[in-house]
């Protein structure tokens, strides 16, 4: 059998599934939020910022998926993201609460 | 993870990549052919002959065409795919007083006459399957490229960073050398051209940007509908106000080309006929690198300019020139042809990396002649993507000079010839042994692409010698094109002939060196 294939056993299998999650579901997430809010700072006009956040969102996620399988710890590559995702959220919000949308 | 991070890179490379390797082989196939897509629907409709003169005249000769055929709708819209593509495409839609199964469609060659074509998806079918796929929902089947696509790009920034000598790889090929070899050419296809790669797939994300990350817009804009019609503005047909004659259209095509120093490509008619009337004329597909047409909006009665859609801005500009890199209409023949070949690398690339994947496991299964399922598994799907699409292809081309040209539901059953044949290779890899098999779906595609000029030359007057004689470089090349493609396949075939035929000459060598190791 592969090397790769043993190094899926046991508490390897946990590892890379949980890596897989934040590499993809929440990655996905953390990315959509970053996104809005540089829809939201980008300037020159809604349009532009729209399409040129668009335009960066898949850079994001790339980067955000190889870091998922790059950092040592687990448990802060998680933690990290969700924090992330809240804060990003969260400005989010306050934008869209305070400046509302077209 | 705790290998490391070089480590850690070449496993995610890996494994994404022979997870999505065969899905992104289609999509690089069928993408990579779409570079010559007006070639090959011209190809497929042999009975197209004329391709459009100067844009004013021809859009006039439709114009006057429509006039006939469907006076009292309340829109025409013709458009030409570009200088390359045969013929006009015309779309209406009819009064009110019209009967509901009136057409609503047709396709005019360049003198205005309706050209008499057998039913065919073309090139567009291919096209189309690259980011839409067949047989499922278009909104499931984008989403399933768009993840490949995404994996591919992670697979490509890792394979970047698992590289260590990437510059020495440029100028690395080993052949005859078994792993190494496989090694080297998923290297070199890789490496020389990984601006076209890491491009491509950047810019594929881009073309359905909107499509997977939709949060930008949402950002800004509560009504995503809001957004569409700023970008893309598409005038609805006012009220009608009662008769009057339209205005010539040759002129404002001129006037529109002479204003935007570049091709027209298509021409909407609103309320033809109607003193409310508009001509909107945009520019070509091909006329700029940027895919986001301009446009000027007329007067239909009087001819007066009403009004001009010139999208600008940073974003938008980049948006629009990274999808046209992509699509590449732009390109001259002789980009084209480096498209084609770089497009080309792409799929070597992905092929000899899912081959790679089995190559490196082979030598390391503890009982060669029995591998274990997931390896068996992972040759038979090599076999049926890699050898079927191919055949699928050569069928479809086939397909199209042999099933009857008259006849209800043709594209269709070109369009299941095509996926017939793809899963026939995939049920052969299955049934037979694997490197039997190889050598027989290898050989059958070569086979195949060799009768497509053949089959045309028996069914239709155009033949490749009829078509050298007459300079029609479109049939010709395209005749050529698929006799180099079968040597291609046909040396394929003898290469893993002589292969298999010598299957210790490898394994061979491995026990020889070990006593020597264990000796040292």
């Amino acid at each position: 059998m592969s090397r790769a294939v043993e190094i899926l056993h046991g508490a390897a299998w946990r590892d890379v599934a949980a890596r897989a999650l934040a590499a993809v579901p929440l990655n996905y997430a953390v990315t959509s939020a970053l996104t809005m809010l540089i829809a939201r700072i980008l300037p020159g006009g809604a349009q532009q910022a729209s399409v040129g956040a668009t335009l960066l969102s898949f850079l994001i996620f790339a980067g955000v998926a190889m870091t998922a399988f790059a950092v040592r710890s687990v448990s802060w590559l998680w933690a990290g993201l969700i924090a992330t995702g809240v804060a990003a959220g969260l400005a989010d919000w306050c934008f869209i609460a305070w400046g509302g949308r077209l | 993870m705790k290998n490391g991070f070089r480590q850690s890179m070449a496993w995610l490379h890996t494994w994404t990549g022979l997870l999505l390797g065969w899905l992104l082989f289609a999509i690089f196939v069928t993408g990579t052919s779409s570079y010559f897509q007006e070639e090959i629907t011209a190809w497929m409709t042999p009975e197209v002959r004329s391709i459009p003169a100067d844009a004013p005249t021809s859009f006039a000769a439709a114009t006057r065409w429509l006039e006939r055929e469907a006076p009292g709708a309340s829109e025409w819209s013709v458009s030409s795919a570009g200088k390359r593509a045969a013929g006009l495409q015309l779309y209406w839609v009819n009064g009110p007083d019209a009967p509901a199964d009136a057409p609503t469609d047709a396709r005019l060659d360049g003198a205005g006459r309706k050209a008499d074509a057998r039913e065919t998806r073309g090139g567009d079918f291919l096209y189309r399957f690259h980011y839409n796929l067949h047989y499922i929902n278009w909104y499931w089947a984008r989403w399933i490229v768009g993840i490949a696509a995404m994996a591919m790009l992670v697979a490509i920034f890792s394979g970047i960073v698992t590289h260590k000598k990437i510059i020495a790889d440029f100028f690395l090929l080993r052949l005859g050398k078994g792993q190494r070899s496989w090694l080297d050419a998923h290297n070199v296809s890789s490496v020389l051209f990984l601006p076209f790669i890491l491009m491509i797939t950047y810019t594929g994300l881009v073309s359905l940007a909107t499509h997977y990350m939709p949060w930008g817009i949402a950002a800004n804009y509560a009504d995503e509908q809001k957004f569409f019609d700023t970008t893309f503005p598409w005038p609805a047909p006012a009220e009608k106000a009662g008769p009057a004659p339209l205005t010539a259209v040759a002129p404002l095509v001129e006037r529109a080309e002479r204003t935007w120093g570049a091709g027209a490509g298509s021409v909407r008619i609103l309320n033809p006929g109607d003193r409310t009337a508009q001509v909107i004329v945009s520019t070509a597909p091909d006329a700029n690198m940027s895919v986001r047409p301009r446009s000027l909006t007329f007067d239909g009665v009087t001819g007066k300019l009403v009004s001009a859609h010139n999208p600008s801005g940073a974003a938008t500009a980049t948006e629009g020139t990274m999808i046209g890199l992509h699509a590449g209409r732009f390109a001259s023949s002789v980009l084209r042809t480096l498209y084609f070949l770089s497009g080309l690398a792409g799929c070597i690339m992905v092929a000899s990396g899912l081959i790679l994947w089995t190559v490196k496991r082979r030598a390391k299964l503890a009982d060669p002649d029995r591998p274990h399922f997931g390896f068996r598994l992972v040759e038979k799907l090599n076999i049926g993507a890699i050898a079927g699409l191919p055949f699928a292809m050569a069928i479809y081309f086939l397909a199209n000079r042999l099933l009857p040209v008259e006849g209800a539901g043709r594209s269709d059953r070109e369009i299941a010839a095509f996926f017939i044949a793809w899963g026939a290779v995939f049920v052969w890899a299955a049934a037979r042994p694997s490197a039997r098999a190889w050598v027989e779906a290898l050989a059958a595609v070569a086979m195949s692409f060799a009768l497509v000029p053949v089959v045309n030359a028996f069914t239709t007057d155009r033949s490749l010698v009829t078509s050298l004689i007459a300079g029609d470089w479109v049939f010709a090349g395209f005749d050529t094109a698929m006799l180099v493609i079968a040597a291609g396949f046909g040396w394929a075939a003898s290469k893993v002939l002589r292969r298999s035929a010598s299957p210790r000459t490898t394994s061979g060598k491995r026990p020889a060196r070990s006593p020597s190791a264990e000796a040292a």
